[in-house]
């Protein structure tokens, strides 16, 4: 990867030095990060644990133990790297209880960017009339929201970089479905990622043959590439196998070919709002590949005025690129499902702007909270071809742009979230990457915000 | 006629700067180097090692031996692709696409890259031929004697280098001066060489408007379109231009009809139609065949850049077409009068029979089928570089129109030569 030209945290660099620990100062942690190679878990053992019969502790456990690490069913005098707890079957007051007694003492044995992953039931959607977190059964939906609560909660709790996050499933999610979820939230690589809930559904999902390189042989389109969060998924999705197809307006191409050529993958300059980019692009990933296996629309722009001073130009600038481009692409891709591969992704990027708002930004914010209203619309039409739509929602994320910042914005852009930091560029794209592979494939129609837990739209 | 045909899959270059401005840091290594990651980027061929790759410039630094192979080992190709420098003037990016082709078409290989590169504003600038004669003497003496003798040899006036003219060495005239001369031989005028200045123009913004470069150009140092462009020129306000090559006051060759020294590069992808296939790449067009030709402008009576008028009834007789079988004509302006005066003496039935052989001049062209996306007085032309853009802006165009439709080069040269070419589309 390039040399990055972000900005160097200092007051994070400083709260680590001997002095500012003599003078008590809160340390800023520094996020465990991944890199090619790394063990799934660093730090000591970690606790796999039921309450009631879950049924995804044990392949969980199993799944701990081939990345190499130790699993323990029980808090000790060791610190842990991770904290499963499969609460799927949990319905009572006294059984939410059983979980405050477990995961007490073990939150007070959690490594440095140690992990606290729960499963729990998705409550209340009505869809599965004879299970007892169906609406009809008060209590156990109540216990299911209750631990929605509890994890949010819990992720501000923790300190020295560590996070936690939660999976909720259906009845007929298999365990299987959500390895790839696990292994995302359980590794370094869901570093900025903490107190999100993911649902994980029923679809079957693919198995990863190399977890090192669980995009290898898939053709991904990453759009905006050509510089900032767009180039860093271009190369981690690289990383990770994939074969990049790297997309930009003509402007940028300059950069574009860099990005292209240093991921061993191919420049396409296209502007996504031109009326015919959806069959260009289309004809151009047929001709060279012949299919698509994933689609990120990161393309996006900003034009800040206060909603008084907007003019029209502004306002259709920012939906043109920041949606309208990804509404007639991913109808284009509806409309070709030959060209998607088997396990095609599509992931688009969202905004913690779109969930918060944020002055001067209506355009934006209405672009990036439309492309949530577009996820949710399309997951069922996308899941009809066996493929997913997903977005993710960056909070604040070290780049040029806030890079120019001034420094007390930025500093407060930085620190209000439960990590105390802004997240890098390569945080958006690994979760990316997550989403992105074929065995992702029960994880749709999910917005995952990659803020570190950010105080803004929480 | 060769067993196979050598593919055009595609081509890049950067927009080209007038000289002076954008690129003028820039080396002939820089560009080209630039425009062949732009090229890998394009085609995917990071860490690909292809057959060949052939280039060269105009206007060369004397560190610049070995051009082309210093930028493929510069470039994301693998370095194992062999390269070799080629120079024919303003032919250079022409010859060296017939070169590849050439050896596709034998099956000698079966991919390759071929263009070329200028500069006119990182000019190789070079000591004082008496200078050089007495440091190349110190270099070789052998006693402190000598070496005394050739330093008080010495003067003040070697101080003013050579500096690389835009002139003929055997006539000492300027290109421009001789474009004049033919100009004025075959009457032509004024506003209808403003009018093809205009056209090139108008032809060009259009084409970037509607998306046409968007696959052929990669922005370079920040410049994303060639910066002589103008697309609001016309016919009036290029007639308010003063003529600069020519004398009295018939003279009409003005800084808008004549391209201005500008910097760029342009490359080529070929291939067999195979490798093209194996590597799920497009063929656009196939060359069809080639000639160049070359004429007696210092002691004949041709002018110096008349030498594609010869070249391409010899191509057409050879592959059996006629003039009017074109649905494109890419030939390269050097001087609107140049384009002028080639279509005029086509036109000509004395010069068809007297200078061509023919018992019938070639005829007029639809003019609606020259330059359509316009050529080197809008784009501007660095001279090695030209060749590569018109090859890959015509295979294009061909590829546009479908299977089968057929495209003519034709490119006027230094030294009184002219390369031309046919592709087909497919």
């Amino acid at each position: 990867m390039p040399p990055s030209k972000m900005p160097a945290d200092t007051l994070r660099d400083w709260s680590n030095t001997g002095l500012a620990r003599r003078l008590g100062a809160p340390r800023i942690p520094v996020l465990r990060r991944y890199s090619p190679g790394q063990p799934l878990l660093e730090g000591g053992p970690a606790l796999v644990a039921a309450v009631g019969d879950g049924r995804f502790a044990k392949p969980i456990a199993a799944l701990v133990a081939e990345h190499g690490a130790t699993v323990v069913t029980e808090t000790g005098d060791e610190r842990l790297a991770a904290v499963v707890l499969d609460l799927t079957e949990i319905a009572t007051l006294s059984e939410l209880a059983e979980a405050q007694r477990i995961l007490t003492p073990a939150v007070r044995k959690l490594a440095p960017s140690g992990r606290l992953l729960l499963l729990g039931p998705v409550s209340g959607d009505g869809r599965h009339g004879d299970h007892r977190h169906s609406q009809g059964n008060a209590e156990a939906v109540a216990v299911a929201q209750a631990l929605d609560g509890l994890v949010r909660s819990v992720a501000k709790e923790l300190r020295a970089g560590a996070t936690a996050n939660m999976v909720v499933v259906d009845v007929d999610t298999t365990p299987a479905a959500v390895e790839s979820t696990v292994r995302f939230l359980l590794s370094a690589r869901s570093a900025y990622v903490d107190g999100q809930v993911v649902h994980v559904g029923a679809a079957e999902a693919a198995g990863v043959a190399d977890p090192q390189r669980p995009l290898a042989g898939r053709v991904a389109v990453v759009t905006g590439a050509a510089r900032g969060i767009g180039a860093a998924i271009a190369d981690t999705l690289a990383r990770d196998g994939a074969t990049i197809v790297a997309v930009d307006v003509p402007a940028a191409g300059e950069g574009l070919a860099a990005v292209a050529n240093r991921t061993g993958g191919t420049a396409l300059q296209l502007d996504i709002t031109a009326s015919d980019a959806a069959s260009r692009l289309l004809a151009f990933v047929g001709e060279r590949f012949g299919r698509v296996d994933l689609v990120v629309h990161n393309a996006g722009i900003t034009r800040d005025k206060l909603l008084a001073n907007m003019d029209a130009e502004r306002w259709d600038a920012v939906l043109a690129v920041n949606l309208g481009a990804q509404l007639t692409i991913n109808e284009a891709l509806l409309a070709a499902p030959d060209l998607l591969g088997p396990d095609a992704r599509v992931v688009c990027v969202s905004s913690q702007t779109g969930i918060a708002g944020n002055r001067g930004q209506t355009n934006y914010a209405a672009s990036k909270a439309g492309i949530i209203g577009m996820v949710r619309a399309l997951a069922p039409r996308f899941a009809e071809h066996g493929a997913t739509i997903n977005a993710v929602a960056p909070g604040f994320i070290e780049t040029e742009m806030t890079a120019r910042m001034p420094l007390g914005t930025r500093e407060a852009g930085r620190r209000v979230n439960s990590l105390r930091q802004g997240g890098l560029p390569v945080d958006v794209a690994e979760t990316i990457g997550w989403l992105g592979q074929a065995s992702s494939g029960a994880v749709n129609g999910q917005v995952v915000r990659v803020c570190g837990q950010s105080m803004l739209g929480a | 006629m060769p067993a196979r045909r050598a593919a055009v899959i595609g081509g890049n270059r950067i927009p080209f700067a007038r000289a002076n401005r954008r690129y003028a840091r820039a080396s002939n290594l820089d560009m080209l180097a630039a425009t062949l990651d732009g090229l890998v980027a394009r085609f995917g061929l990071s860490g690909e090692r292809l057959g060949e790759v052939v280039a060269g410039a105009v206007l060369k630094h004397s560190r610049d031996f070995n051009l082309t192979r210093e930028a493929v080992l510069g470039s994301r190709l693998s370095p194992a692709t062999p390269a070799y420098d080629i120079q024919q003037a303003c032919g250079t990016g022409l010859e060296a696409t017939i070169a590849v082709a050439n050896k596709i078409a034998l099956g000698q290989v079966e991919s390759g890259v071929a263009g070329g590169v200028d500069t006119a504003s990182d000019a190789p600038i070079a000591v004082n031929e008496d200078l050089r004669k007495v440091l190349v003497a110190l270099n070789s003496a052998r006693s402190l004697g000598d070496r005394v003798k050739l330093v008080g040899k010495l003067r003040p006036g070697q101080i003013v280098p050579e500096i690389p003219r835009n002139a003929e060495p055997r006539t000492g005239l300027s290109m421009g001066e001789h474009a004049a001369v033919t100009a004025k031989e075959w009457g032509i005028g004024r506003t209808e060489q403003d009018e093809l200045a205009a056209a090139s123009h108008r032809n060009l913004a259009a084409a970037y408007e509607r998306g046409f470069f968007d696959d052929l150009v990669t922005p370079y140092l920040g410049l994303t379109r060639d910066d002589n462009l103008r697309p609001d020129s016309s016919v009036e306000t290029l007639a308010k231009l003063k003529p600069v090559f020519g004398r009295g006051d018939d003279a009409t060759m003005t800084a808008g009809n004549s391209t201005p020294l500008t910097d760029g590069a342009a490359l080529v992808l070929l291939g067999s139609d195979e490798w093209a296939a194996e590597h799920r790449l497009p063929v656009l067009a196939h060359v069809v065949d080639a000639e160049t030709a070359a004429v007696d402008y210092v002691h004949g009576r041709d002018g110096l850049l008349t030498a594609p008028v010869f070249a391409v009834p010899r191509l057409l007789e050879r592959v059996g077409m006629s003039l009017q079988d074109f649905d494109f004509y890419e030939i390269h302006e050097a001087f609107a009068s140049t384009v002028l005066a080639t279509l005029k003496a086509w036109e000509d039935p004395a010069f068809a029979k007297e200078r061509l052989g023919l018992d019938a001049p070639l005829g007029a062209i639809d003019r609606s089928r020259l330059n359509v996306t316009g050529s080197s007085l809008a784009a501007g032309h660095p001279f090695a570089a030209t060749g590569g853009r018109i090859v890959a802006t015509l295979a294009k165009l061909l590829h546009e129109k479908g299977p089968g439709s057929r495209g003519l080069i034709s490119i006027c040269a230094a030294g009184g030569q002219g390369v031309v070419a046919i592709l087909e589309g497919a």
